[in-house]
């Protein structure tokens, strides 16, 4: 690999970083009690949610963060991070897409999102975060037909409190680590979908986050709950402009999937992930975490990452109900001085329960990235199974991969497979390619959407183009 | 008294003649030792190894070496080998057998090598195994004063093993030891040497022992820790080697024995060519814990590592595996590879294993894979339609389990031996034992 | 010796022995002989009990012994045997452990002590010499990195030392070159006696000019559609099967 060539991957710029002139609302920097009221008001929320917050707020006081990631960042100052920016007026927020403001659609547009074009051609709904606050929702009426609720978890807390209080924080404790209980106590914004029994949602559904103002983190809470029978999928895109200064993003995503239900939670991440001397970009420390509490069901996590400055992340499954099924499938990229330590748990509890994790590293330019897992097989889960497949991709000789498998086997009926690689492309392959007049850059480019193609084949199908083009973009320029 | 300060008081016991930098070295591994206390399971390095049994005992040191000739014969190897016999972590000369070293070869018990030429010996003690490693490794600074000092000139070829047994008594109070092992492999030089952990059944003594291996261009070292202490025995054990250009260290680790046994494993492989192997077995039952923890440190380019651990868990016993391969930047071109295979026999057996890569190169061919799982069935029913019932079957599997690893052991004493082990400790009805005689004796026939 | 009654059998829900008989007294050497995928190593399968195959109707009686009321390997201690045609690799068990627990096994099973070791060393010598496999062979695992004929000959091999009553070789000849086949032959013809009886199952007639059969049948599509002496090989041989399923159908 011709160093001059190596030299172009670091200098890729990050193509969704512009920002959108919006008039914001925002709190001064800070995290007090106030702080937490003031969004609870805001979002006119009932007292037991203000009350839950606060609770949150005073465990997360107690509690340290978390050292033992293979991460290296300088403290965060939690005190300067404003905790509320929503675009003004919340009152006169859009009832449709024609009366969605022109510069957000752009924005979309410029994301590569065409919001309504997507909507009415792919048939998905879109719940749009753009900071903090839900924009605009479409085909909630075909949902509502279905029985399907899909709304932001604002609305849901007013709407649906019943709902909201019987699941939230049952899958991801207040106090299961530090990020999950600032989430806990500050969240401004998220999705909420309950699929009914026995109803397969007819549509999939679509989030699109981004951090826009200066300063703000970006808090989001999921939590998606499919009873018994029914089935959604759901996709996530997230992305970020392009500042200085690092932006925070600790989320929480809950999924529940009671008996013979089935979860496919997709996620492309584009956040930006600093410049090439690793100044800004986001820092992604989010909980997200399945349970499947009724037998036979069933929760995948697909998740491509290729953004970020700091990628702390470990989608994980509860596997509870006999014979239920929990996956990851999982394909990262960093590049330039990315660091990420990602991965999964998988705990199997219930009988009979299976899970298959397949995780790709791809580490160019000077980036850190770290796949870290648990399987753990409780006592009681007799004839448990996993089987995991771990491979790493190195381009260039200044990254690092790392893999930091757990297993705790507690079962001598249970099975666990564990298997990991690390390799570079090897020359003969790119030989071969360019000896059949492939270029270098398209052969690399092949031979790494090879290494993922297990991972992209179980994106939905336009997430999986997307996901692939994201691919190119950021190993861009990379090889030589 | 908290515990570090319980344990350190005993260092007072001691007699006061070492060297001003012997006595400095004490001091400084009993201030660490001191600062930093027995780890708990909040230490990632500790996670799943709980020390309280060794942290909360009475340890004293002991007072003779005496044990009779007919005892060692009963758990020894019979093996004609240069013998160094450590009994509670002290020198017996009269069971040892060090009479008839090739030239060449030195093998010297450490209060021995001390007294003799202390300078010497100074030089690379402790090099490699620093206060800093562990909480262990400090305690066993501030007390080795004994152990086993293995020379080889450069070129020398030892030609029987050398023998090293260290026996644990059933003592009316518990000891302590701190036994010190320094091999120094000069270059082109080869020999095996053998760790033997053995004692009497009763035994219920701790034992904390640190090996440095040195291996200078082209040395090759054979390296066995035999652990088949009583069942009550504490012991926790580093093991820490250099090596040089193109030499080759053979690592067997054999855990049959001890309640709690830990042992750590540190190769750093310096210079091009430099190659390890690490073979490990390890066969719980009852409530013993074991946890094998080891490191191949690839800092230099085309270095070689190669790893395959093996785990037969029993009844309420509990393993440890933590394997970790770490290339360090413009490490090109190393291989390793690690695997870890685990056969639970017990719902109430659990194993945790975590086999690491840690990689700063990109030209680089590595692999690992843990796997936990149960016997062929396929290979069941075929044993059984030769008449072979289950639980035999099963038996044969389990011990085919272990050979795939005892293959690799050179010294047939030792491979049968453990062979015979796991064959007579597997909990089937038949005994297996007697079929590992007759293939043995069909062999030598 | 041997009563096949009425056998239907299906594996995974798709009939494959459709109402075979076959009887077999001691003494005699038998040839199941059919196309492929007629069901004929589901026969031998079936008698040997492996999983997978489920009897839906008729009987399988040796020795007036039910044999699907039989464990797998109370059948081999009664003395049915068979020799697969693709012999597992069993790493790290030796050969030798295999032989004497099996050994050993069955001896116990018709009350006999086990064999004391001198015995059992010069028993096995002996018939790893007349295999033609060096002695080296048993402290080797079960057929790993075997290549096919020793595979096959370690089958024989197995047979000679555990002396079954009926013994089943399926396959036994394929992927053998003709001096492999003469002593894979050689170690079944020292098989034969009166109160033993063998089952050959084969798709070629080769096989049957070195082992000659008392009695050869016919297998097409679950069932035996013909059978006859050992003329019958040699006439399938130079016609094929094709024949014999329109005479059966007529």
């Amino acid at each position: 690999m011709a160093s001059e060539e190596m030299e172009q991957l670091v200098r890729r710029e990050y193509k969704q970083g512009f920002v959108t002139d919006i008039e914001s609302e925002t709190v001064p920097p800070g995290l007090d009690e106030s702080v937490i009221a003031f969004i609870s008001q805001k979002k006119g929320e009932p007292e037991w949610m203000l009350e839950w917050r606060l609770e949150a707020y005073r465990q997360w006081l107690k509690m340290t963060p978390p050292s033992w990631a293979h991460l290296e960042y300088p403290p965060i100052d939690y005190q300067a991070i404003s905790y509320f920016s929503a675009p003004k007026k919340p009152e006169d927020r859009p009832q449709s897409l024609d009366e969605v403001d022109p510069k957000l659609l752009e924005t979309y547009e410029k994301l590569g999102i065409p919001l309504h074009e997507r909507a009415a051609l792919a048939g998905v709904a879109v719940d749009a975060v753009f900071d903090s606050v839900s924009v605009t929702t479409t085909f909630k009426e075909k949902l509502a037909e279905a029985g399907v609720i899909f709304c932001s978890i604002s609305e849901a807390i007013r709407e649906y409190p019943e709902l909201v209080r019987q699941y939230l924080g049952t899958v991801v404790p207040r106090s299961d680590n530090y990020f999950a209980a600032l989430n806990s106590a500050v969240f401004t914004d998220g999705s909420f979908v309950y699929v009914p029994e026995g109803v397969t949602c007819p549509m999939e559904l679509s989030t699109y986050f981004r951090i826009n103002a200066a300063n703000t983190g970006q808090f989001e809470r999921t939590l998606i709950v499919c009873d018994n029978k029914a089935q959604v999928s759901y996709l996530e895109g997230c992305t970020a402009p392009q500042r200085d200064e690092n932006q925070l993003h600790a989320a929480v995503v809950e999924l529940v999937a009671l008996e013979e239900a089935y979860i496919k939670y997709s996620t492309v991440q584009n956040w930006y992930p600093g410049d090439e001397d690793g100044k800004g970009g986001i820092y992604n420390f989010v909980t997200k975490r399945g349970d499947c509490r009724g037998d036979r069901s069933r929760i995948s996590w697909t998740q491509v990452e290729t953004g970020s400055a700091i990628t702390w992340k470990y989608p994980s499954c509860m596997l509870r109900g006999k014979e239920s099924i929990g996956e990851f499938y999982s394909v990262a990229v960093t590049n330039g001085r990315q660091q990420a330590d990602t991965g999964t748990k998988m705990i199997h509890i219930g009988e009979g329960t299976r899970s298959t994790i397949v995780a790709k590293g791809i580490a160019a330019g000077r980036s850190d990235q770290a796949y870290r897992g648990l399987v753990k097989i409780g006592p009681r889960a007799k004839g448990a199974r996993n089987y995991t497949q771990c491979d790493s991709l190195l381009i260039g000789d200044q990254c690092g991969a790392h893999t930091f498998p757990y297993q705790e086997i507690g079962n001598s009926s249970a099975t666990v497979e564990h298997e990991a690689t690390t390799s570079k492309i090897a020359d003969d392959q790119l030989f071969y390619c360019r000896a059949r007049g492939i270029d270098e850059e398209d052969a690399v480019s092949m031979i790494v959407n090879g290494f993922c193609k297990d991972v992209f084949q179980e994106l939905p199908m336009e997430f999986a183009v997307e996901a692939e083009a994201l691919l190119n973009v950021t190993l861009e320029g990379s090889v030589g | 008294m908290s515990a570090p300060e319980r344990f350190l008081e005993r260092l007072n016991a001691r007699r006061e003649n070492d060297p001003s930098w012997v006595a400095a070295r004490r001091q400084a591994g009993a201030a660490r030792f001191a600062a930093v206390g027995f780890p708990t399971r909040r230490d990632e390095a500790w996670k799943y190894t709980d020390v309280r049994a060794i942290a909360e005992g009475d340890f004293a040191l002991a007072a003779d070496a005496e044990f009779l000739a007919e005892r060692l014969a009963a758990c020894a190897l019979e093996l004609d080998a240069h013998r160094l016999v450590l009994v509670d972590g002290r020198f017996n000369a009269e069971l040892s057998s060090l009479d008839a070293l090739p030239a060449g070869v030195s093998v010297t018990p450490l209060s021995q090598a001390l007294e003799a030429n202390h300078e010497q010996v100074g030089g690379s003690l402790g090099r490699l195994a620093g206060v800093d490693f562990s909480a262990f490794t400090a305690l066993n600074t501030a007390f080795a004063d004994e152990g086993a000092v293995v020379r080889l000139a450069p070129g020398t070829v030892v030609d029987k093993p050398i023998y090293v047994v260290l026996i644990s008594r059933a003592n009316e109070q518990a000891v302590m030891s701190h036994p010190r092992v320094l091999i120094e492999a000069g270059a082109r030089s080869e020999a095996t040497v053998i760790e033997h952990y053995a004692g009497e059944s009763g035994a219920a003594n701790f034992t904390n022992v640190v090996t440095e291996a040195l291996l200078e261009r082209g040395a090759i070292v054979n390296h066995y820790k035999l652990q088949e202490a009583a069942l009550g025995d504490l012991h926790v054990a580093s093991i820490h080697v250099d090596q040089s250009r193109d030499s080759r260290f053979n690592s067997f680790n054999l855990n049959l024995g001890g309640s709690l046994v830990r042992t750590d494993l540190v190769t750093d492989l310096n210079a091009e060519g430099a190659e390890a192997a690490y073979y490990g077995l390890f066969f719980l039952q009852g409530r013993q814990h074991v946890d094998n923890h080891t490191l191949v440190n690839h800092n230099a380019p085309r270095t070689f590592s190669n790893e395959s651990y093996k785990g037969i868990l029993d009844d309420r016993s509990h393993g440890v595996f933590n394997g970790k391969v770490y290339v360090k930047k413009d490490a090109q071109q190393i291989e390793a590879y690690q695997n870890n295979a685990n056969l639970l026999l017990s719902d109430r057996a659990e194993i945790d294993t975590k086999p690491e890569l840690v990689i700063y190169a990109d030209d680089v061919k590595c692999s690992h894979g843990a796997t936990t799982g149960q016997l062929d069935e396929e290979a069941v029913y075929a044993l059984r339609t030769r008449g072979i019932d289950v639980a035999m079957a099963r038996g044969l599997l389990t011990l085919a389990f272990a050979g795939e690893v005892m293959e690799q052991v050179k010294l047939n004493e030792i491979a049968e031996r453990v062979e015979r082990a796991v064959a007579g400790r597997l909990p089937e009805r038949f005994n297996l034992a007697d079929l590992v005689e007759t293939a043995e004796a069909v062999q030598e026939a | 010796m041997l009563e096949v009654k009425d056998l239907h059998v299906t594996v995974e829900g798709k009939a494959i022995l459709k109402g075979l008989d076959l009887t077999v007294q001691p003494g005699e050497v038998h040839a199941i002989m059919g196309p492929n995928g007629a069901g004929k190593s589901t026969l031998s399968a079936v008698i040997a009990g492996k999983d997978g195959y489920e009897v839906t109707q008729g009987s399988i009686l040796f020795e007036g012994q039910d044999v699907l009321e039989m464990e797998i390997e109370e059948r081999a201690r009664a003395g049915l045997l068979l020799g697969f045609q693709y012999p597992i690799e069993i790493p790290g068990v030796k050969n030798i452990y295999l032989l004497k627990a099996a050994l050993n096994a069955a001896r116990e099973a018709r009350g006999e002590g086990e064999i004391p070791a001198p015995e059992f060393m010069k028993l096995v010598r002996e018939k790893s010499a007349e295999m033609q496999m060096d002695p080296s062979f048993l402290q080797r695992a079960v057929n790993e990195g075997f290549s096919g004929g020793e595979k096959k000959r370690n089958e024989i091999l197995q047979m000679l030392v555990l002396q079954p009553k009926l013994a089943m070789l399926d396959e036994i000849d394929s992927g053998l070159d003709i001096d492999a086949m003469k002593v894979v032959a050689n170690g079944v013809n020292s098989l034969r006696s009166a109160d033993r009886a063998i089952l050959l199952v084969t798709h070629y007639q080769r096989l049957l000019n070195h082992i000659e059969p008392d009695r050869v049948h016919v297998l097409v599509d679950g069932r035996i559609v013909k059978s006859g002496d050992k003329s019958l090989a040699l006439e399938l041989e130079a016609r094929g099967y094709d024949w014999v399923l329109e005479e059966s159908v007529a």
